[in-house]
């Protein structure tokens, strides 16, 4: 790719480049490009794990034996979002959205759509609650109440090409900075924008670039946390893999804004595909003079490496990162001295999170004001969730700050499945909490969260319904932390241990009377005094399911019962001889023969065999069977 | 300097900026605990015993790394702040071994006065404890796990003191815990065997290879000649076992414990320390005369030796061939010595009470048996020994001056300045300045090679021409020093390198100073402790090495002269270039 010398250049390559995917906004194909169809297959970690690279090869493979490649082009993409559908394909200028495609059914596509212009219906998203099928993504419901602004271009643009970010206006907000803004003039902007980091704690960015511009050094540094470890989180993976450019076009912002030349991208090895585009991404963006010396001829120096985590989710926490690209085991060390001040090798350093920086660069393009025109009063933009668990639409969505925990789980996330009632959703991840039914209606936003005893964090969303114990759930989350406890402070690396081994305990029947207090006790001490974030907000899980569910708490240990049937030391599998017909469906499916009896005659459990699997009840036609 | 001024607990003082709370808190006269602070050495905020409320914090601020700024307001005795204390101090003993009663460290551990000054008389949150194997491989240190509480004083010693680096936190959460890479045992790897991590620990986490059952067994044993030897820095380190001021020099009155310990002959290694300077002094001087390898490095210290054999094994031709004291001493005491007493060299057992852990570790080199039998059967600490005589109910402080026995008894000020850095340096120039020139040395004192500077340089005028020399004591400055070296750019004609630091009164098995102790004391422990030393010198009769008659009789009686065969046999040995790891570990 040839070197962008100035923004004009850069102005006009966008021009040039988009009258090359006029079919993608809906329209004609111009002189730029010919080609008909524009084929958009996600290539995205989820759906290539369901072999979205076979469909894309085959498809390739089948346009070319038909000679169709002059008429039919095929794109990968970032993530959609709607993961749980993958395969993913999406069919310009017509905007078909077809679900969960596979190799073979390519040459059903290339026939029907490309060669008679028919869609195939079976593989359309079918409206739930109806039989209608979804024509294009703007009538599914999952897409209807997003607004995307750090996704925005994902899902849209071939991310390993430079030129295609380029024409959906990448590296414009950096011009813009570079040509018409100083430092004040930036922190200026992004106060004016509201945004807050999207990692966790929500503190205001703008004022993150203001300290670390405060401080003059010989070297600063840029960082951005990527090292996303929040169980069920992967908005930031996804925001990578499908738009790096995003991301990159920020840190050149704020290496402007504080005066550094040098910015690391801190990611975790697991993130290959990732790693790959931002590799593939940095190097296509120093070619084109983006990155590097002279950036768009304004005489600013400024460039990018990447170093790799080893997934340790206390890497997460920013003076743990910087220890870690420092080279040493990644561990927090005492605030003040905060980054801004003594940061990467004691530099003056900011560290944002991915999606932050996502959104920073929406922010130099569209301008302050179009970013805070959406949100809450106190917390500007949007947010990217990560849906999971017991819920209908697993995946990614992007959401106006403010939007309610009913609109996200029910009218985006399709609800619960198989009819179950909807219990808990956990937000924060393990340092968040879990917010109950009766607070399905918080309009969220950083601050509401913590009002209602949880946290955003990074955005993770696990929904709970009635067959999730909230003890077990708490005993999880403790679990991942004293796993990832750095152990550097006796708080979290011996008081997560303790409390995870009082909750082991009441799961398992032996919880006591006094067993809530010490909880109470421990997790008041942790949070009082442990080093780093991690550590205390590590009780978190504890509290709030102390807070919204100690029935259940006290169910376990004054009853001996866990009520969600979750707990196998709190149950055993019964067969009601009323119900049960002798099918012997129950007997031949457990797996480790603990049920006995004759055909037409009621069967029995052995409770000494029976390891509570499960497996009888699933299989029991009749409702003979239940936990007791 | 700039000032700030600050508020502890209501109380207003003026402190300089950049200064921690804790700082500011001993001069306001408030005592906050720590236990991971070790002065100059860990400042870390990893162990939360000293937390503090700071005004506007939101959690508690722990008070070794929070930077003081003006109108800051700390208080440190609040309600919250006392139970956060005790929390942590409860889960440090919820999964710390409670056998207090039988712990080396019992009365002298960090954790258990800790404890005591907080008041701790149960502990809620008791729970699973850490099960490692303990790694007493070594002939010099002993390391269990099971006690470390991961203060990370041992680390930041071995890589910020020492520079070796040997040690580091392993595995995440509650298996959390420090030891070498991959968990190697330390002989199976580049440890020193310095012991610098003993003297950090809090606990009984890192202690010496106790040898003292040997000793008793010896001592029990009516068949056993039992000969023992004290080197200079013991004489001084101690007195702080027996309560006797630090740095006072207690040379007779541990000759007098010895002696009631039942050892049939106490000797002093101050005398072989004066048969070291004639042997590595002429050795100098030969190496100058005849274009031998220079600088010429000291080999007195085994845990810099060892050091150098793992690091610089391409570097070993620069140490002088010259045992140490405490094996010098040996070979002599089971040949000349076992000839002149008409004591059968094989009965006698050879004791050496030493400052040192990786003495233990020199006397077992494979090569340190030129008398015919092992040169020095067993090495016990200034702790070890202090241990033996409280067991036996005598108090050190109470005993009377006795004098050594003879003929390996008496050793000149040159030898006691051997036990702090610069010594064995001075001491070798006053001697090879008087034999070189055949003039009497005016001024003995060499100024410029005493002191606690890292890396200190004189040169010496012999005569017309000029000699330049270095002192270098701790493995960090040894590091620098070898660097140094190694690329050419050492111009020294002589270099003393000792593995501790301040030399041997900073000994691995010199008594523990307390991280308080060190905090309080007004200037380094080890500086204070070899201002005893200097001071023992300016009271000797004798302070230059060939002036000793008991050297001069060595020589005329047995040896003949310095370097000759018999000394060569005796008194010089090889190195052996070593490794980091031992790769052969799973064996």
């Amino acid at each position: 790719m040839k070197r962008i010398e100035s923004l004009e250049e850069l102005k006009a390559l966008q021009v040039a480049e988009r009258a090359k995917m006029t079919v993608r906004d809906g329209l004609a194909p111009t002189e730029a490009n010919l080609a008909k169809h524009q084929v958009l297959i996600c290539a995205g970690t989820g759906c290539t794990s369901n072999k979205s690279a076979e469909v894309k090869k085959a498809l390739e493979e089948k346009i070319a034996q038909e000679g169709l490649q002059d008429e039919v082009q095929v794109v990968q993409t970032g993530c959609f979002g709607f993961c749980s559908l993958g395969p993913i394909m999406v069919v310009y200028p017509e905007g078909t959205f077809y679900n969960k495609v596979s190799a073979s059914d390519v040459d059903e596509i290339v026939e029907k759509h490309f060669k008679n212009g028919e869609l195939v219906e079976r593989l359309l998203y079918t409206i739930p609650g109806t039989k209608e099928h979804a024509k294009d993504m703007s009538h599914i419901p999952f897409f209807q109440k997003q607004k995307r602004i750090a996704l925005r271009n994902c899902g849209s643009i071939d991310p390993e090409k430079i030129e295609e970010a380029i024409a959906h206006y990448a590296y414009q907000g950096l011009g813009r900075a570079l040509t018409e803004m100083d430092s004040q003039a930036i922190i200026q902007e992004l106060l004016d924008s509201g945004i807050r980091g999207r990692g966790g704690a929500g503190f205001p960015t703008g004022l993150k670039w203001k300290f670390a511009t405060g401080y003059s050094a010989d070297q600063k540094y840029v960082v951005c946390n990527a090292d996303e470890g929040d169980p069920g989180a992967f908005m930031d993976r996804s925001v990578l893999e499908g738009d790096p450019h995003s991301v990159i076009e920020a840190m050149a912002i704020g290496g402007y804004c504080i005066g550094a030349s040098q910015g690391y991208v801190y990611i975790r090895a697991e993130y290959p595909i990732a790693v790959h585009r931002l590799e593939i991404a940095i190097k296509q963006a120093r070619e084109a003079g983006l990155l590097g010396k002279n950036i768009l001829g304004t005489g600013f120096d400024f460039d990018i490496d990447i170093r790799l985590g080893a997934g340790a989710f206390v890497c997460g926490e920013e003076t743990a990162l910087l220890t870690s690209v420092e080279g040493k085991r990644g561990e927090p060390r005492p605030r003040p001295p905060f980054p801004a001040e003594k940061g990467l090798w004691g530099k003056p350093t900011f560290v944002n999170n991915v999606e932050t920086l996502a959104s920073i660069s929406y922010i130099f393009l569209k301008g302050a004001q179009e970013f805070a025109s959406v949100g809450t009063e106190k917390s500007k933009g949007t947010k990217v969730f990560a849906m999971s668990g017991k819920i209908n639409n697993i995946g990614l969505v992007e959401v106006p700050m403010g939007t309610t925990l009913r609109e996200i789980i029910y009218d985006i996330g399709g609800g619960i499945p198989n009819g179950k009632a909807f219990k808990a959703a956990q937000t924060g991840g393990p340092s968040g909490g879990c917010l109950p039914a009766s607070l399905l209606d918080t309009e969220i936003d950083f601050d509401s969260l913590v009002k209602a005893g949880s946290m955003m964090g990074s955005g993770g969303l696990i929904v709970m319904d009635e067959t999730d114990c909230m003890v077990d759930i708490a005993k999880f989350f403790v679990e991942f932390t004293q796993d990832e406890s750095c152990g550097k402070c006796p708080p979290c690396r011996i008081g997560t241990k303790r409390i995870l081994e009082i909750l082991t305990k009441i799961t398992e029947g032996k919880g006591e009377e006094g067993d809530i207090e010490k909880l109470e006790s421990l997790a008041k001490n942790i949070s009082t005094s442990a080093l780093c974030a991690l550590g205390q907000t590590a009780p978190n899980p504890v509290l709030a399911t102390l807070k919204f569910f100690r029935d259940e708490y006290e169910a376990h240990i004054k009853d001996k019962k866990c009520p969600a049937g979750k707990c196998k030391s709190l149950f055993t599998m019964v067969i009601d001889p009323e119900k049960c017909k002798g099918c012997t469906l129950c007997a031949r499916n457990c797996p480790v023969g603990a049920i006995t009896g004759s055909v037409k005659n009621p069967h029995s459990i052995d409770p000494e065999k029976c390891i509570k699997c499960g497996v009888c009840l699933d299989n029991c036609k009749f409702g003979a069977i239940y936990k007791k | 300097m700039e000032m700030v001024n600050v508020i502890i607990d209501g109380k207003a003082v003026e402190v300089e900026k950049g200064s921690t709370v804790l700082q500011a808190a001993q001069k306001a006269g408030v005592h906050i605990p720590t236990l991971c602070y070790l002065k100059d050495v860990n400042a870390i905020g990893a162990c939360r015993v000293c937390l503090v409320e700071v005004k506007g914090a939101k959690a508690l601020q722990p008070s070794c790394v929070y930077p003081v700024s003006e109108g800051l307001e700390v208080h440190t005795n609040t309600a919250k702040v006392r139970e956060a204390r005790k929390a942590v101090v409860e889960l440090l003993l919820s999964n710390h071994p409670a056998d207090c009663l039988t712990c080396v460290r019992s009365g002298n551990c960090e954790l258990q006065s800790l404890a005591r000054q907080l008041g701790i008389r149960e502990i809620r949150f008791e729970g699973e404890k850490n099960t490692f194997p303990i790694d007493d491989r070594s002939l010099a240190i002993v390391r269990d796990p099971n006690k470390c509480i991961l203060c990370r004083r041992c680390i930041a010693t071995c890589q910020k003191v020492q520079g070796v680096s040997i040690l580091g936190t392993i595995n995440r959460g509650f298996n959390s815990t420090v030891g070498p890479a991959f968990m190697h045992p330390l002989d199976d790897i580049n440890c020193a065997l310095c012991g610098q991590c003993i003297n950090a620990c809090p606990v009984g986490a890192l202690s010496e290879k106790d040898d003292t059952a040997k000793v008793w067994d010896a001592l029990a044993d009516e068949n056993k000649h039992c000969v023992v030897q004290f080197s200079p820095a013991v004489r001084i380190a101690i007195s702080e076992e027996f309560g006797i001021p630090m740095g006072a020099i207690s040379t007779g009155k541990t000759v007098a414990a010895l002696r009631r310990l039942g050892f049939d002959k106490v000797f002093d290694t101050n005398w072989s320390a004066d048969l070291t300077i004639m042997e590595e002094g002429t050795e100098l001087l030969h190496r100058i005369q005849n274009g031998g390898v220079l600088p010429q490095i000291t080999s007195c210290s085994p845990g810099w030796i060892k050091y150098c054999e793992h690091h610089y094994p391409d570097q070993l031709d620069h140490l002088s061939s010259a045992k140490s004291p405490q094996q010098m001493f040996g070979a002599i005491v089971k040949t000349y010595y076992a000839q002149k007493a008409g004591v059968d060299p094989a009965t006698i057992f050879s004791c050496s009470v030493m400052p040192c852990t990786a003495k233990k570790y020199e006397c077992a080199r494979p090569e340190m048996n030129s008398s015919g039998y092992r040169d020095v059967d067993c090495v016990i600490t200034v702790r070890e020994v202090a241990r033996m005589i409280r067991q036996t109910g005598i108090n050190l402080a109470e005993l009377p001056e006795e004098e050594c026995d003879s003929p390996l008894g008496v050793g000149t000020g040159a030898g006691t300045i051997f036990g702090a850095t610069g010594g064995v340096m001075e001491a070798a120039l006053r001697t090879v300045y008087e034999v070189v020139t055949g003039k009497t040395l005016e001024k003995v004192d060499f100024e410029e090679v005493r002191g606690m500077e890292g890396i200190k340089e004189a040169t010496v005028d012999l005569d017309g021409t000029p000699v330049k020399v270095a002192v270098v004591h701790t493995l960090a400055n040894a590091k620098k020093m070898m660097d140094k070296v190694r690329a050419g750019e050492a111009d020294y004609a002589f270099i003393e390198i000792m593995a501790c630091p301040g030399g041997c009164v900073g000994g691995g098995g010199t008594p523990i100073v307390n991280s308080l102790t060190r905090t309080i004391l007004p200037t380094d422990y080890r500086a204070i402790r070899g201002l005893g030393l200097y001071e023992d010198d300016k009271n000797l009769p004798l302070r230059k090495s060939h002036e000793n008659p008991f050297i001069k009789a060595v020589y005329a009686e047995f040896l003949g002269e310095p370097l000759s065969h018999k000394s060569h046999e005796l008194l010089h040995t090889t190195y052996t270039p070593r490794i980091k790891y031992n790769l052969n570990w799973n064996k």
